[in-house]
């Protein structure tokens, strides 16, 4: 095939009215603060976990309110708290990610 | 002396008897359980430090000067260490002098062990000689020193103030049957001593109390209620003893040689664990030194209060207290007997499951190592070092005026060193970091490793394995190149108040390190509670609940702390310490790499050797 130096890509539509936000939903029933995140992007710039497995918390609740499978994203986080420093909302990002890893059984 | 009772029997012995046996049986039940509960290798090493001198002999010393001095308390606070050791050395001097009065007299009866606790009961005086009335004098001179204790006790129930105490534990139902057990037990002693004094003898405090009731009761049946009374109180605190926190008596015997044999907790619940749970005397030292203690929300969310939960099992509770604790340590740095406080934490957090585990596999330390390599000293900043870029800075910027070959390795991100892992009790996930780490470290080639973060560093010296690597904080290493002339210093006229970092400080011994360098630069004073009462800064990673708003006041409880020096500026060694006060702090707050920075300069020789 000719290299044209672009390629169609896969579509990215996200069907809101199809994704499944219970995870979100019970996430937030543990971690309330949840909901206040604005996706500001501070944690996705400090985060050490960030460059193996593209963590950030931004992405993680972006993800759960699409109803994407988020896990991938989490597996490398060290639970370092850089994210819980930076966080202008104040959230407490290291108590929902394990509130998160939790809810998965 | 002789027996005055043929049989060497009477019925009011029968509640002191009954509480005696019910409390042995339960300690050996206790005992056995907990041995059992150990793993085999630390049951082993417990065994064999009982039997190595060296440690049996710093047992008994301990055993001594804790339990029985409370050497801690004294050095906390006078009235207090007169207070608990008064009523305890008192006590076991009773006990003991009980004993010799038997063997010496009645040594046949030695067998009845109730004899020497009931003795001026079952003998009359026939003769008096210098060696009874001895005997008797000490009798009453420790009785004499238990009561001072008693009514010091009662007094510091309503003025712990006086005792250096702003807050102490509420006492449950089964302390207070307990503590007003123990009051009443010496009261009554003397009054029991007293009615029969003038058959059994006495000293200066029986005789005179013996001659003042006689005036008014003088018919000897009076003497029974009292000597009923006596017994019973005891048998009802022995009853409770193990239900209250007066199992700390026992359980501290136990204690002090488990922990001289080096044995660490590795159950949130069962062997030594236990054994410090049943330790915790309630005393309440604890609310005081915690940093959360300061929300009055957070008060019931102590060590006492911990070890309280732990023996009722009453999880919810249990998980909310483990959950909410900083980890800084000054519970157990401040508890007379050393109470892991934030060890039991960790490992109670451990027991929760995680349904997703992550996983490292994908990561490859030595390639991460590899691009940093060719230094022959490392410099790890850590995460928090991240972000107080300014840390990372000074560090650098020392090392280079000293001249020294390194490489940052994680300038451009890297691996966390595993403590926060650690501390949210995912005690795997930790060690599976610190083997990626260990890698990273090992293919830069470095033989120092340089670590400006205290978190980082106790997790270093406590998890990792780097046999041919030394690992220091930069402070020592700052202070040995000062010393060898590769950095010359100048001394400026700013004062500083130095905060010691929870992880330096308490988790790595580093007190007197900062203080040596930065009086080298700068001029220092103290603040109010330093070393290792040092307050936490509130910005602790440990916690895994408490949120920034709760944290805000144990900040600003710990920066008066350090205002009380009176001091320009704020100097810690802790990036995360200086984040936190940051926000709230009405003077500079600087690391000391900053300050040193500020005032070093370089050798001549070693900007030739660049």
């Amino acid at each position: 095939m000719m290299d044209f130096g672009f390629k169609l890509s896969k579509s990215a539509t996200i069907d809101l009215d199809r994704a499944g936000t219970e995870r979100y939903e019970k996430l937030c029933a543990l971690s309330p603060d949840a909901r206040t995140c604005m996706a500001c992007g501070s944690c996705s710039a400090t985060c050490t976990a960030a460059s193996f497995s593209g963590m950030s918390v931004r992405k993680v609740i972006l993800g759960l309110q699409r109803g994407q499978d988020v896990r991938p994203l989490l597996s490398a986080c060290m639970l370092c708290g850089k994210c819980t420093l930076v966080c202008p909302r104040g959230i407490n990002t290291r108590r929902l990610i394990l509130n998160l890893s939790k809810s998965y059984d | 002396m002789i027996d005055r009772i043929p049989s060497g029997f009477h019925p009011f012995v029968l509640p002191f008897l009954a509480g005696m046996i019910f409390v042995l049986s339960y300690c050996v039940y206790g005992i056995i359980k907990i041995l059992v509960q150990l793993p085999g290798e630390d049951r082993r090493r417990f065994y064999l430090s009982l039997v190595t001198p060296k440690t049996v002999l710093k047992n008994i010393r301990d055993i001594f000067c804790d339990c029985l001095f409370h050497v801690k308390l004294w050095k906390r606070n006078r009235l207090l260490g007169y207070m608990h050791s008064s009523i305890a050395f008192g006590w076991f001097m009773l006990i003991v002098l009980g004993h010799v009065e038997v063997i010496l007299f009645l040594p046949h009866r030695i067998r009845l062990f109730y004899y020497p606790i009931f003795f001026n009961y079952f003998v009359a005086e026939t003769d008096s000689t210098i060696q009874g009335s001895l005997l008797f004098f000490l009798m009453d001179f420790f009785l004499l020193v238990v009561l001072s204790g008693i009514v010091l006790a009662m007094v510091k129930r309503v003025r712990s103030r006086l005792f250096g105490m702003r807050r102490t534990a509420r006492p449950s139902l089964t302390n207070q049957i307990g503590l007003y057990c123990l009051w009443a037990i010496f009261p009554l002693r003397l009054l029991a001593e007293s009615f029969t004094a003038h058959i059994s003898g006495g000293s200066f405090l029986t005789v005179p109390a013996n001659w003042v009731f006689r005036q008014f009761l003088g018919n000897d049946l009076n003497m029974l209620p009292t000597w009923w009374a006596y017994s019973i109180v005891l048998g009802v605190f022995m009853v409770v003893l193990p239900f209250s926190r007066y199992m700390h008596i026992p359980a501290e015997m136990m204690l002090i040689p488990m922990r001289n044999a080096g044995l660490k907790i590795r159950n949130a619940r069962k062997g030594f664990a236990r054994v410090q749970v049943y330790s915790c005397p309630n005393c309440g030292v604890c609310i005081d030194a915690c940093p959360m203690s300061v929300n009055k929300a957070n008060i019931k969310d102590c060590t006492v209060y911990l070890t309280r939960q732990l023996r009722r099992g009453n999880e919810r509770r249990i998980t909310e207290i483990s959950d909410k604790c900083l980890l800084c340590g000054k519970c157990q740095a401040v508890c007379q007997v050393g109470v892991d406080g934030p060890g039991i934490r960790i490992l109670n957090r451990a027991e929760r499951n995680y349904a997703l585990k992550p996983d490292y596999s994908s990561i490859d330390g030595t390639a991460i190592g590899r691009a940093s390599a060719g230094g022959r000293v490392a410099y790890y900043g850590g995460c928090m070092t991240q972000l107080v870029p300014s840390i990372g800075r000074s560090v650098t910027s020392l090392l280079e005026k000293a001249g020294i070959d390194y490489r940052w390795i994680d300038r451009d991100g890297g691996i966390c060193c595993g403590r926060p892992m650690w501390t949210a009790g995912r005690l795997k996930e930790a060690e599976e970091i610190v083997r990626k780490n260990e890698e990273l470290i090992r293919a830069t080639g470095a033989v120092t490793l340089v670590v400006s973060c205290p978190i980082c560093y106790r997790m270093f010296r406590e998890s990792y394995h780097l046999p041919d690597i030394e690992v220091v904080h930069y402070v020592p290493y700052i202070q040995a190149l000062i010393a060898e002339g590769k950095l010359q210093v100048e001394h400026d006229d700013i004062c500083y108040a130095y905060h010691d970092p929870c992880e330096l400080g308490r988790g790595c011994q580093l007190y007197e390190e900062p203080r040596q360098l930065l009086s080298q630069v700068v001029r220092l004073s103290e603040a109010e509670k330093n070393r290792a009462e040092s307050v936490c800064c509130g910005g602790s990673l440990g916690s895994l609940s408490l949120s920034f708003a709760q944290r805000e006041n144990m900040t600003r409880a710990a920066l008066e702390n350090l205002y009380h020096s009176k001091a320009d500026a704020i100097a810690t060694a802790c990036p995360l310490c200086q984040a936190t006060f940051s926000r709230y702090a009405d003077r500079p707050v600087r690391d000391i790499a900053e300050i040193v920075d500020l005032h070093a300069k370089a050798n001549k020789q070693n900007k030739q050797a660049i």
